[in-house]
């Protein structure tokens, strides 16, 4: 706590921005945002916009499994349906991409309520492998239901576009990656300090509990898993709109393993913790693919082993924060901070 | 000669397999209260190690075999000591999540050290098929089906008769009340986690010898999450008997529902089980009903 900096009420204690120098510091970073196209070339676009796609799905996943505590295996899944209807409908119905974009939110919603039933009657480790279920299920409609999904070939989407002007190349389109990823965390930053955010940590904290005071648990937890899918459709959605293609192959197991190293990683039950979590784990394989390049030039031949090192780095990242830092970055940035803040009187 | 009777023949062949491998993750958690998920990965590994001792070593099957088991025991373990015991205590999320990371490193160093190409096991059982009359088991499932009881009631009899296996269960029992008999439960603990690990290795053999090797032979270690759900988790019994039901069912699924939807129903219908049984009856049909209360 800084010197001097004392709250009278319970509204200043949960104020988002609150000093002058966080202020300072966000609008600093938001005009770094702005010009940051301006001075990146394609590749590091590429990368920023991946992350932004990233962060969208791993503050979703962390408000389902972070805040409320229902741990899901099947992100990956939800992504994937929200993706897909997005791509079908542009593609087959002829809507626009913005007009797509909420129906893909909201069909990947139901899908997840729909999947977070089971959380009613199960728990922990019968709710994982429900989802786990859900995500060996969705993965199997999107291969075999090709008469919608085309099967393996998968889907083209044409870029979106706002009249004539057309979001094509890594720079246009990272305009609508910071669009979004803005409006998502500010949503889910908000979110967490209102009545249903509160009654989020309640249910995760002793759902029996939560219950005994009033809050709705049916209610809560099926709220829980729609925002969390409707965070995954949209984040799946801008995703194949990025790439341009939608296949069943960019949604398999792994990526819900990936997105939950995210939230592990960064730190459960932190907005901050799933955003440094979500650029932390989308630049470490881009690190792995710079390495292999190099390993390319000076032992060729030797590149190949970087194929397989992506996972083993991200099993080990995961086991490794789980036991010496289980609050993740999040709380490695907050401890360096106090230290400035504290700085020299550390006691 | 009828296909229906095949079919059930072939599906109690691979349940049987399927039992085994319950075995292992029932074993784990009936001591430990801990579900492992990266079991696929030591059924995986275990497969390529006696396949490793049998092309590389020129090992004959049953020193093969045997090496790998001991290998499982280690393994087992060393994860135990390494990754589960400093997270005693900690929610059930992070023990989840540290199963489920065990898994990927494992099948990433599988895939590093023996590369993603698809091999087929040297044949060490007799390959003629055995004919029951009405119906022809192959070779494979067949033998597979006599290793795998023979396995189930071997771990049964340690289970039931053993010293240790009495430590174990004691351990599953209450905790506290072992603790004060003077069983080590930290003990009971790392072998629960190999004799998990030794029954998985077995069943990656098997499975192994039936379909061919590959990194992601893993995945049928998530297809007997749908037994020990059906057979409830902490049942031994259950889980032998949910083996028999889910391989029934998953290749009658094969037989009738295939042809209605092309093909890979079989690799699904495990999962579409499982969530039912999820929604009707979640500790299965044996599990212990934990009824909370405040």
């Amino acid at each position: 706590m800084r010197c001097g900096d004392f709250k009278e009420n319970y509204i200043k204690d949960e104020e988002i921005f609150q000093s002058y120098f966080v202020k300072f510091w966000l609008i600093l970073f938001f005009v770094f945002l702005i010009i940051f196209p301006f001075i990146a070339n394609h590749y590091m676009l590429y990368v920023a916009n991946m992350i932004g796609f990233a962060i969208i799905g791993a503050v979703g996943l962390n408000l389902l499994t972070g805040f409320t505590g229902q741990i899901s295996l099947g992100h990956a899944a939800f992504v994937g349906v929200g993706a897909y209807t997005s791509a079908i409908l542009i593609t087959r119905l002829g809507f626009s991409f913005w007009l797509s974009l909420p129906f893909a939110g909201l069909v990947a919603a139901l899908a997840g309520m729909i999947i977070g039933i089971p959380s009613l009657r199960v728990k922990g480790l019968y709710l994982c492998i429900a989802t786990l279920a859900a995500q060996f299920i969705f993965e199997f409609i999107f291969v075999h239901w090709e008469s919608m999904t085309k099967g393996i070939t998968g889907i083209h989407i044409p870029s979106p576009s706002i009249a004539s002007l057309e979001f094509s190349t890594e720079k246009e389109f990272y305009w609508i990656t910071l669009f979004f990823v803005v409006l998502g965390v500010g949503y889910a930053r908000n979110l967490i300090r209102s009545r249903m955010g509160r009654a989020f940590v309640a249910i995760r904290d002793r759902d029996l509990a939560a219950e005994i005071i009033g809050i709705n648990l049916f209610r809560y937890k099926l709220s829980a898993f729609a925002i969390s899918s409707f965070y995954a459709g949209i984040a799946g959605a801008l995703w194949v709109s990025f790439l341009k293609v939608v296949t069943p192959d960019h949604f398999p197991l792994f990526l819900s393993i990936q997105y939950l190293a995210m939230i592990i990683v960064g730190g459960l039950g932190s907005i901050l913790g799933s955003i440094f979590g979500a650029i932390f784990m989308t630049l470490i394989p881009e690190l792995l693919n710079y390495l292999s390049e190099i390993v390319k030039i000076y032992a060729p031949g030797y590149e190949e082993i970087f194929v397989p090192m992506k996972e083993v780095i991200f099993g080990l990242l995961i086991i490794l924060f789980l036991i010496f830092e289980p609050l993740g970055l999040a709380e490695i940035w907050n401890r360096i901070k106090s230290f400035f803040k504290l700085w020299p009187f550390s006691y | 000669m009828d296909i229906l009777l095949q079919v059930i023949v072939t599906g109690i062949a691979t349940g049987g397999v399927y039992g085994l491998i319950a075995l292992g993750f029932v074993l784990i958690y009936k001591a430990t209260s801990v579900l492992n998920f990266a079991m696929g990965e030591f059924m995986t590994l275990g497969a390529f190690l006696c396949f490793t001792a049998l092309m590389q070593l020129r090992a004959p099957f049953y020193i093969a075999f045997i090496l790998t088991i001991f290998l499982a025991f280690v393994l087992g373990f060393v994860i135990e000591r390494l990754m589960l015991r400093p997270l005693i205590g900690e929610p059930i999320i992070s023990v989840i999540m540290v199963t489920i990371g065990l898994g990927v490193i494992l099948k990433g160093l599988m895939y590093m050290i023996w590369t993603p190409s698809y091999r087929t096991f040297p044949k060490i059982f007799p390959p003629e098929p055995l004919n029951l009359g009405f119906a022809v088991v192959p070779s494979g499932l067949y033998w597979g089906f006599i290793f795998a009881i023979i396995g189930t009631i071997i771990f049964l009899l340690i289970f039931k008769f053993s010293r240790t296996g009495v430590a174990m269960r004691a351990t599953a029992n209450d905790q506290q009340a072992a603790l004060s008999m003077g069983i080590s439960v930290k003990v009971v603990f790392a072998l629960s986690w190999s004799f998990g690990a030794m029954a998985s290795v077995i069943g990656g053999i098997i499975i192994g010898n039936i379909s061919g090797i590959s990194v992601y032979m893993g995945d049928v270690g998530l297809k007997v999450f749908a037994v020990i759900i059906l057979g409830g988790l902490d049942s031994i019994g259950g889980a032998i008997l949910a083996g028999f039901i889910i391989g029934i069912l998953e290749n009658l699924t094969g037989l009738y529902i295939d042809p209605l939807i092309g093909g890979g129903a079989k690799l699904v219908a495990p999962f579409f089980i499982l969530v039912i049984i999820l929604m009707i009856r979640p500790y299965g049909l044996f599990g212990k009903e934990i009824i909370e209360r405040v």
